[in-house]
């Protein structure tokens, strides 16, 4: 059996859980390849006008699978910590793309969802196996072994690393002394290298160091994210604003740079109130970078540069 | 402590009743207007949904009339709304306008903030007086319901477009008025007697169109572009899927009880989208299901442009459309929108409508006479 699994959304946080899961119950797992002009494209004409960027990407990539695998791995992410959600798109995305009117595959979409309990996901996903015929036993030994992947994982993310950093295998030069920017972004923007137009690398290129909200502990994200006048339900959103928290307070970047997808619905409030929250701390430049299918190389290098060189020269004086 | 509120139709009703009953001074925010939308375009996120956007024109423009404490509801996700009031006291904040913001979360089994908001915005007022005060503001609100209602049917047959809306701005302004609940049930059965004396057209050929979609979009005449009265004017009778008073006993009664009166809907919507996605995007696919069944002619989406549940309701309707046999609209609607363009757009859709009714006739027609035929 070959399941199909789309490079987009939030497999930048759990590809290592899900690819090794079904790996482990010998099934063959097959990604897409990395976001390219035509699988963006396909997931342009194929979703709403309204979707969001990330949201089209996502159905580019599923509708390139779709002739390579028997079924489509497409979970229904509710929520990842108890208490909070994702976004509403994500809890509708198997439904949406099934009746999308594209000749798919079966969509296999477990519910994700840990305000269940927190064995939540772990249930859903033995679930999913036993509908695939796989006993409770064999899925039970598959998901250790998945977690297990996955902890590995996001402990490379804490030293440092990006997650491309970690499928490409990069060494670590990054821990140098180098000036550190901080890059807030929901992972399928920043770490999908066409999307982003290859952000990451460009500041790297400039000599600086990426921070992302990944490679901060869990516990610095909780602290900061307690300070905010009411618990917030998005769990991504949290994260953002709990790593801008953070280095508002504490320094250790020269700049923050917020990346976000034209039409994000959450981003919307997220954005404004670490905007607020960084103009009242008045001390690190910030620039917000709005990307949607039509962002150009041009637009974006010109407004880095200019960022760029105001981050150098409040460092000069 | 002068108490303004948001507007959200006729919102503004039973809330100012409910306050003056407890001797709480209220500014209701003038009718939302160019104003109000300029000056909540410029101060909130642009990218924000517009609900948000009138929300914080409604606060300035209160505020200029003297309002120092806004009440507004909260929400716990993973719809926007449930975040606006902190980002809508940021921006006050950072503009320097003095408005305490009072949030009244849903209780999720806890009843005591609940009761806490209360009591600080109704000034120590006794349960008792609390209670009065909640009996004849929900009173207003079933009435108003009730009445909006019957307008719909009326709209749609007057003889002399414009005349029910006159006499439904006469019945809200006697309802705002009314200080008991026996002189509420009085406004009623005139209001009734007002709607049902108004002229009807000689023909009944009316179109019944179903409204879903993200409740303020729905509830909010001057954010919709008065869409229920324009449809109506053009023979439109309409069918909407929320009302205010079935909201608050949804969210606030049964479900702070923890019992539910909406599983109907999750099964209607079951085969289309098996989880709820915040907002009203579950029920937009369940009642466009219904309005099929129930045999209505078609169905409009509303929604602010960005709004999440509507997209994941949006991107999954053209298949409910198709496999019940129902045309569907959408309209995503945001600070540029234009009555012009909208009204191109249903006069259009009104036409595909009238033109699949006369066919579903001559077919109904055509298979009457076959079978007499086959008869002889």
């Amino acid at each position: 059996m070959r399941i199909g699994i789309p490079r987009a959304l939030l497999y930048y946080h759990y590809y290592p859980l899900w690819l090794t899961f079904w790996q482990q119950l010998g099934l063959q797992v097959k990604s897409s390849p990395p976001t390219n002009k035509e699988i963006l494209n396909q997931g342009v004409s194929a979703a709403v006008a309204e979707a969001c960027l990330p949201v089209k990407v996502f159905y580019g990539h599923a509708l390139h699978l779709a002739p390579q695998a028997e079924f489509l791995f497409v979970p229904r992410l509710v929520s990842a910590e108890p208490g909070t959600y994702i976004c509403p798109k994500l809890m509708g995305l198997p439904d949406m793309l099934r009746h999308a009117g594209k000749k798919l595959p079966p969509v296999i979409s477990p519910t994700l969802n840990a305000r269940c309990g927190p064995r939540a996901w772990e249930l859903a996903f033995i679930r999913t196996a036993a509908v695939l015929g796989f006993g409770a036993r064999q899925a039970e030994r598959a998901w250790k072994v998945a977690v297990a992947e996955q902890a590995r994982y996001t402990a490379k993310l804490g030293e440092g690393k990006t997650p491309l950093d970690v499928s490409e295998g990069a060494e670590d030069d990054d821990r140098s002394s180098r000036k550190a920017l901080l890059v807030l972004s929901h992972p399928y923007n920043l770490f999908d290298d066409f999307v982003s137009l290859g952000l990451i690398r460009r500041l790297r290129a400039r000599g600086y160091r990426v921070i992302t909200a990944e490679m901060l502990p869990g516990r610095v994200i909780a602290e900061e994210a307690a300070r905010l006048p009411k618990a917030l339900f998005w769990s991504l959103g949290r994260l953002i604003l709990g790593a801008g928290g953070y280095y508002l307070r504490s320094g250790g970047v020269v700049g923050i740079i917020h990346v976000v997808s034209f039409g994000c619905g959450p981003d919307s409030l997220v954005g404004e109130l670490l905007e607020r929250q960084a103009r009242r701390f008045g001390k690190l430049p910030f620039l917000l970078l709005t990307l949607d299918e039509h962002t150009g190389d041009g637009g974006m290098v010109t407004r880095l540069e200019a960022f760029l060189d105001m981050v150098e020269w409040r460092g000069a004086s | 402590m002068k108490v303004t509120f948001p507007h959200m139709g006729h919102l503004h009703v039973p809330l100012r009743s409910f306050f003056a009953a407890l001797g709480v001074e209220t500014v209701v925010p003038p009718p939302i207007g160019r104003e109000t939308l300029a000056l909540g375009t410029r101060y909130a996120p642009e990218f924000a949904c517009l609900p948000l956007k009138v929300n914080v024109g409604n606060f300035l423009q209160a505020a200029r009339m003297g309002a120092d404490t806004v009440v507004m509801a909260g929400g716990v996700g993973p719809c926007r709304f449930g975040y606006y009031a902190q980002v809508e006291r940021e921006i006050l904040r950072d503009l320097g306008v003095k408005l305490d913001m009072v949030v009244l979360e849903p209780p999720q089994g806890h009843w005591r903030e609940l009761w806490l908001g209360l009591r600080a915005i109704t000034g120590g007022a006794d349960l008792k007086a609390i209670w009065r005060a909640g009996k004849l503001a929900w009173r207003k609100l079933t009435a108003l319901d009730e009445l909006e209602r019957e307008l719909h049917r009326v709209r749609a047959r007057e003889a002399t477009p414009g005349a029910s809306t006159e006499a439904w701005r006469k019945i809200v302004d006697r309802l705002d008025r009314a200080e008991a609940v026996s002189e509420v049930e009085e406004v009623a059965r005139q209001g009734k007697a007002l709607l049902a004396a108004i002229p009807r057209r000689e023909d009944d050929d009316v179109l019944r169109v179903g409204l879903v979609g993200e409740i303020y979009t729905l509830l909010e005449p001057a954010v919709n572009l008065e869409v229920e009265r324009v449809l109506g004017e053009m023979g439109v009778e309409v069918e909407r899927s929320i009302y205010l008073s079935d909201w608050v006993k949804t969210n606030l009664v049964f479900h702070s009880l923890h019992l539910r009166d909406d599983r109907e809907e999750y099964r209607l919507a079951a085969p289309y989208l098996g989880h709820f996605v915040g907002g009203h995007g579950l029920e937009s696919i369940s009642f466009t299901i219904r309005y099929a069944r129930a045999g209505l002619d078609g169905v409009i989406q509303l929604a602010p442009l960005t709004c999440m549940p509507e997209i994941v309701a949006e991107s999954i309707l053209p298949k409910v459309s198709r496999d019940v046999g129902i045309p569907v609209l959408t309209f995503m609607l945001d600070e540029h929108a234009s009555e012009v363009g909208m009204r191109t757009r249903l006069e259009a859709f009104c036409d595909l409508l009238r033109e699949r009714r006369r066919r579903k006739e001559r077919f109904l027609v055509g298979a009457r006479d076959a079978a007499a035929d086959l008869r002889e």
